[in-house]
């Protein structure tokens, strides 16, 4: 590749824990993932109240990216970062409430509200707006983590100009069951952006 | 020097035919796939839609398999890639990569207790299994980009080196949930969509499934891929951005990979839902980038929005636009409905097309843009 490039910043959000950089940063054991993403939104003091209406994949995407894009990306200032996000579960998680919301036909109540989230993207969407980020947004359906496409496809972006930051994000939540692995790769860091040590991180190791 | 690119075999299946040509023919005929459907199991009420005939599809799809277990969606996006793959000539190795765009794939398969039939990747097991292909099936799944960014995706890993070969088969299915999700919305027309026009009342939804070679092989090409881009608007979640700035950025992304200017550009084959916010968002975006005079249809008139179809299906009837130096008129439009001039084609003409270029956008401020070249063979 024309330059080498780091993973300067990676995020884990499972088992009721969010972890920058291997150090934990919040934990509430036992709660159910609405309660312990409201009690993580408010101990990383984002501010922002549109986190509430969201679905929990895009609670799960937000709170990751977030992590990693909050000391990165400046107020007023143009960040070409690109988001490419992968899960296996798509947006199924949401898709079942809407599908709820209609199978009884004299109690029959599809909200807009639930129906915007039955795409995957959306997740992007919103970290796209909270960041200000005018940038390429890609998600992906893959049976389980793919290291290397990641590894690749973040090659790509960067190597073609289109992007100068890639934030990688495997956001998966289907039926309380859920895991974020974020990072981020840029020219500079520590971590050398290999397949293996995407693999290695995502396992949290 | 990244390396060249190209789109060789296409297919469609729509309710307008099962090939390019029966599509063509209907669509310069000015037949529209859009009709009033009365569906209880679709719809409590009425509502205008392009669907696809069950038994003309069964009918079809003995023809290439006699399996049982194939789900109507998976029907539809087997006969759209069989004939592309057997025509290639490609043996399914390590260097061919199957891309599978949709939005909602199996989502019918959700009331029944059919396990992983709802999933994705699931999906698109099936569509490799069926063709043999050996390498992970990768879905892109981008909301109403998905199908046109599924090809711009396939050309970067072309270009990168990963493969030398890609089909690329998108497809979705009008179903319930998403005629009650859109009804929730308002968002629904009813009467036959008006794209760009003063008297548009919103979408239709439509099914289809549509496929294409990506490959590093010029033969038989009928365009070279000379650029792309995604651009998000980072603006709202269910809205398009008033200024169109992910549209803008996506299609300067574009061209300039394609290193030309934008009054090079022949023909666009826009989004054109018929929803008043999309079709102004598009006019200001094309105002921005000086392409207010360049020629302009949707083809949401004759397929309705097809979602993760839509945009491969309209860049399969774009290029053969292209290939016969024809284009079509962009069926629904009358007067004049949006705040800035485009250049929409009103009726059926004759013009040389060297540069098209495909755009669309959808839920999550998501844009693509693709620019095509004619080769110089042309042919299909």
């Amino acid at each position: 590749m024309a330059e080498d490039k780091y993973i300067s910043g990676y995020c884990l959000i499972e088992n009721n824990r969010v972890a920058l950089n291997s150090q934990t940063v919040f934990e509430a054991p036992g709660l159910p993932f609405v309660d312990f993403a409201k009690q993580a939104y408010q101990h990383a003091e984002t501010g922002y109240a549109k986190f509430f209406k969201m679905d929990n994949l895009s609670k799960l995407a937000f709170l990751a990216a977030d992590m990693l894009l909050k000391k990165e990306v400046k107020e007023g200032e143009e960040n070409n970062i690109a988001l490419l996000f992968a899960n296996k579960s798509s947006s199924l998680d949401t898709d079942v409430k809407h599908q709820e919301s209609i199978t009884d036909r004299e109690n029959y109540f599809p909200s807009p509200a639930v129906f915007v989230y039955t795409l995957p993207n959306i997740c992007m969407g919103e970290i796209s707006i909270r960041h200000k980020l005018y940038t390429e947004n890609s998600f992906f359906i893959f049976a389980q983590f793919n290291a290397g496409f990641f590894a690749n496809y973040t090659d790509i972006l960067m190597d073609t100009g289109k992007a100068e930051k890639v934030l990688c994000g495997w956001v998966e939540y289907y039926k309380d069951n859920y895991k974020a692995f974020m990072y981020l790769v840029s020219d500079s860091g520590t971590i050398a952006h290999t397949q293996q040590n995407i693999q290695k991180l995502y396992t949290g190791q | 020097m990244a390396k060249n690119v190209y789109i060789a075999q296409t297919n469609c299946i729509t309710p307008l035919g099962f090939d390019v040509d029966t599509n063509i023919a209907a669509i310069s005929s000015g037949k529209t796939g859009i009709s009033h459907v009365n569906d209880d199991k679709l719809m409590p009420q009425s509502f205008y839609g392009a669907v696809i005939d069950d038994k003309a599809l069964d009918k079809a799809f003995v023809k290439i398999s006699s399996g049982q277990n194939y789900t109507r969606l998976e029907k539809m996006m087997l006969l759209a890639l069989y004939p592309v793959f057997k025509s290639s000539g490609i043996l399914p190795d390590e260097k061919t990569a199957l891309l599978v765009s949709t939005t909602k794939g199996n989502v019918t398969s959700l009331n029944d207790d059919t396990g992983d039939k709802p999933r994705l990747d699931n999906l698109a097991k099936t569509i490799a299994d069926f063709f043999g292909f050996v390498t992970e099936p990768i879905v892109v799944s981008n909301a109403c980009v998905s199908g046109i960014m599924a090809v711009s995706v396939a050309k970067r890993l072309l270009q990168a080196g990963m493969y030398d070969h890609t089909f690329v088969v998108g497809g979705d299915e009008v179903s319930e949930f998403i005629l009650s999700g859109f009804n929730s919305f308002q968002a629904m027309s009813d009467e036959p969509c008006k794209p760009y026009s003063a008297n548009r009342t919103g979408v239709n939804l439509g099914e289809a499934a549509a496929a294409a070679l990506v490959t590093i092989n010029e033969k038989n090409a009928i365009a070279k891929i000379t650029g792309d881009g995604s651009v998000n608007d980072a603006n709202h979640i269910s809205g398009p951005s008033r200024t169109g700035e992910g549209l803008v950025r996506s299609i300067q992304s574009a061209l300039s990979e394609a290193n030309i200017t934008s009054n090079k550009i022949d023909y666009i084959s826009a989004h054109g839902t018929a929803t008043p916010f999309n079709d102004e968002m598009e006019a200001i975006a094309f105002n921005r980038l000086d392409l207010q005079d360049v020629p302009v249809n949707s083809f949401k008139g004759y397929y309705g929005h097809t979602l993760g179809a839509s945009g491969l299906l309209e860049m399969v009837i774009g290029l053969e636009s292209m290939r016969r130096g024809e284009l079509y008129t962009s069926a629904g439009y009358d007067a004049p409905g949006v705040s800035q001039p485009i250049n929409v084609i009103t009726e059926n003409q004759k013009k040389d097309i060297a540069v098209f270029l495909k755009t669309a956008s959808g839920f999550g401020g998501c844009n693509t843009a693709v620019l095509f070249e004619k080769t110089g063979n042309g042919r299909r």
